[in-house]
């Protein structure tokens, strides 16, 4: 009994423990982990992520996975760039549709041709990185720096850094969307059962059309969010942000079976690994140890390592006893 | 399906389009690309153009027999990449005498090769054990190494290439034998081995069986984890045999980019050659003629001036059509 509760807890908590450890870890070690300039910079960083991450979440959350979103947030930030000029509203409808077409595409391969996600989304991964190569012809496309396009990844707003709102609202939406809409109780549905969730008159297509027409909309933004940032539309940027994506949204206890899920962990899951580096590079400024940049993948993977083991006994345990 | 009802089926309707197409899709589209190519390519039918596919495809196709394995027992493999760069850093470290110092030269090489490989055979035999030992999904299992292995490829490395000019070593990517290439001996004698262990042999029938219904293999008594061991173990032995052969080639290793995105190229070459990615069906030289499709779709199109960013975007088609064509015929 206590097991089953405490895996439970570990499974709804576990990731917002781990990342309030880490903070004080951080707060307790360094001078200035807490100061502003840091926190911006993280929240900056890491809204890209966390917009795929949430868009993955449920996709994941149907019992699917979206490979595309990093070659289709380059491919967003190709579009967004040339649109940049007209104004960051352009720049972002831009990018979003680009996201969306490939997301629906992803949904028709699924749905209708009945093509294991996987495949589908892996094919659709090369061919966005493809058409973001062709319509940038091979190089990085600088964009405007006249129409305040840079905002949308480099402004502030209330002192807040707008990519950081940009995310949050995402998140707030996805978690309303989720906990208190009929589709997204019925993604959680779907994913647990699809057949059940078909017997029971649920919109199954409809609703997995959905959760892949999202995550192409937000790898879309999140593409936008990176042009914006760094001043150019990068058709090669994006190489494995599908795998640090699916990476957070684990962490954050989503079951890749589907059928679990929670939007929040993702998040926590996402700063989570975010801060994980901000850490290291904490580390190094104190001098006593010098851990190249490479050691983050390291650690990231040894972190990713732990929680799965952890989540795989406390599941087991959990079924076994009940 | 079962043979009998297969028979009726096809008795019903002698000529099912889908079904066929299904069974020699590969073949009639590589036989297809290699006509257009004699008619079209300038210098298609020289022994160099034969070279070039063949050495390029090479490295796929080794690291796509492991991967044809682990998805016929339901599994995936992501992280041959990963070991791809690992074995790659490694082998020269040791051949160089960066670790260790060895007088003798052949027995530099032997040791770097037997080490390399060793080490990408023993993570692969770790993601087994991930598998089979915490039920841990194959794919989430194997993202640790994804993401962990090449960080410690780079960190082994300090991200720096290493280069090298030893002959003994980078026969396995430069040599010939009988003016065949010798990693393409490596490939073929590969694909040999793994078509018949998984048509001739008891442990072929039990990856086969585990792809197709795990509960039922592990109560008809086959050792269901001892099956999943070995097999993302030979997954890492290939991948860790396909670092060797890039690094040799490039007469470098850049724990950066070698084996980067191969999962994903090998997994494709599995799909379109007809292996079912839920598991329980396997084809090696199906893998091995998906391989070779795709490499040919892709020549085709860059030795016809096409840029190779619309070549991209065809190799996906490519693999939805086969996978598509697949699935109608199945399902007819």
């Amino acid at each position: 009994m206590t097991r089953i509760h405490l895996a439970r807890m570990v499974g709804s908590y576990g990731v917002l423990i781990a990342l309030a450890l880490l903070i004080l870890f951080g707060y307790l070690r360094y001078e200035n982990f807490l100061g502003l300039f840091n926190i911006m910079s993280v929240l900056r960083y890491n809204s890209m992520f966390a917009l795929v991450a949430l868009g993955m979440c449920f996709v994941i959350m149907t019992g699917g996975i979206d490979l595309s979103v990093g070659t289709v947030a380059a491919l967003g930030s190709v579009a967004a760039a040339y649109a940049s000029p007209y104004g960051p509203v352009a720049g972002v409808v831009a990018g979003v549709a680009v996201g969306l077409v490939v997301g629906l595409i992803n949904a028709v391969m699924i749905t209708r041709m009945h093509i294991m996600p996987f495949i589908a989304t892996l094919a659709s991964m090369l061919a966005a990185s493809g058409t973001a190569l062709l319509l940038a012809n091979n190089r990085s496309v600088p964009v405007s720096y006249q129409s305040g396009f840079t905002e949308l990844g480099q402004g502030n707003f209330i002192g807040l850094p707008i990519p950081a709102i940009i995310a949050t609202i995402a998140f707030i939406l996805g978690w309303l969307v989720l906990n208190y809409t009929a589709t997204g109780r019925g993604v959680l549905a779907v994913g647990g059962s699809e057949e059940s969730a078909k017997l029971m008159g649920l919109p199954a297509d409809r609703i997995k059309t959905l959760a892949y027409v999202a995550s192409g909309g937000l790898a879309g933004l999140a593409g936008v969010v990176l042009a914006a940032q760094f001043g150019a539309g990068q058709p090669i940027e994006g190489v494995g942000w599908e795998l640090f994506a699916i990476a957070s949204v684990v962490v954050g206890g989503t079951l890749l079976t589907g059928g679990v899920g929670s939007v929040g962990a993702t998040l926590a899951g996402v700063l989570l690994l975010g801060i994980l580096f901000t850490v290291l590079n904490f580390e190094n400024g104190l001098g006593w140890i010098s851990l190249s940049a490479y050691w983050q993948s390291v650690i990231r993977g040894a972190f990713l390592l732990v929680v799965v083991i952890l989540q795989a006994r406390l599941v087991a345990g959990e079924t076994t006893r009940t | 399906m079962t043979d009998a009802t297969r028979a009726t089926v096809i008795e019903r309707r002698p000529i099912n389009p889908f079904d066929l197409l299904a069974r020699y899709g590969t073949v009639i589209a590589l036989v297809l690309l290699i006509v257009f190519n004699l008619i079209f390519t300038t210098n298609f039918a020289t022994l160099q153009t034969l070279n070039v596919n063949l050495t390029q495809v090479c490295t796929i196709v080794i690291v796509a027999v492991g991967m044809t394995l682990v998805i016929a027992t339901g599994g995936i493999d992501l992280s041959v990449g990963s070991l791809m760069s690992i074995s790659g850093a490694l082998a020269p470290m040791v051949f160089m005498s960066k670790l260790f110092p060895i007088g003798n030269i052949y027995l530099a090489v032997a040791l770097a090769i037997i080490i390399a490989v060793g080490v990408a055979t023993l993570l692969g035999l770790f993601n087994g054990w991930l598998i089979a030992r915490f039920r841990i999904q194959p794919i989430i299992a194997t993202l640790v190494l994804f993401i962990a292995g090449r960080g410690i490829a780079q960190v082994m490395t300090n991200g720096q290439l290493q280069t090298f000019k030893v002959p003994e070593f980078q026969f396995i990517g430069l040599g010939r034998v009988l003016g065949i290439p010798f990693q393409v001996i490596v490939m073929l004698v590969l694909v040999i081995i793994a078509a018949w262990v998984i048509r001739k042999t008891v442990f072929g029938r039990q990856i086969l069986a585990i792809g197709g219904n795990e509960k039922a293999s592990g109560l008809s008594g086959i050792a269901v984890k001892k099956v999943k061991l070995v097999v993302y173990a030979v997954s890492g032995f290939c991948a860790g045999i396909a670092g060797l052969v890039v690094i040799a080639i490039n007469s470098a290793s850049d724990a950066n980019l070698v084996g980067l995105g191969m999962e994903l190229d090998a997994i494709a070459a599995v799909a379109v050659g007809g292996t079912l990615l839920s598991g329980g069906r396997a084809s090696i030289i199906g893998t091995l003629l998906g391989a070779l499709t795709i490499q040919l779709v892709r020549y085709t199109l860059l030795a016809n001036g096409v840029p190779d960013s619309v070549a991209q975007v065809a190799q996906a088609v490519i693999i939805i059509a086969a996978v598509w064509v697949q699935q109608q015929g199945r399902s007819a």
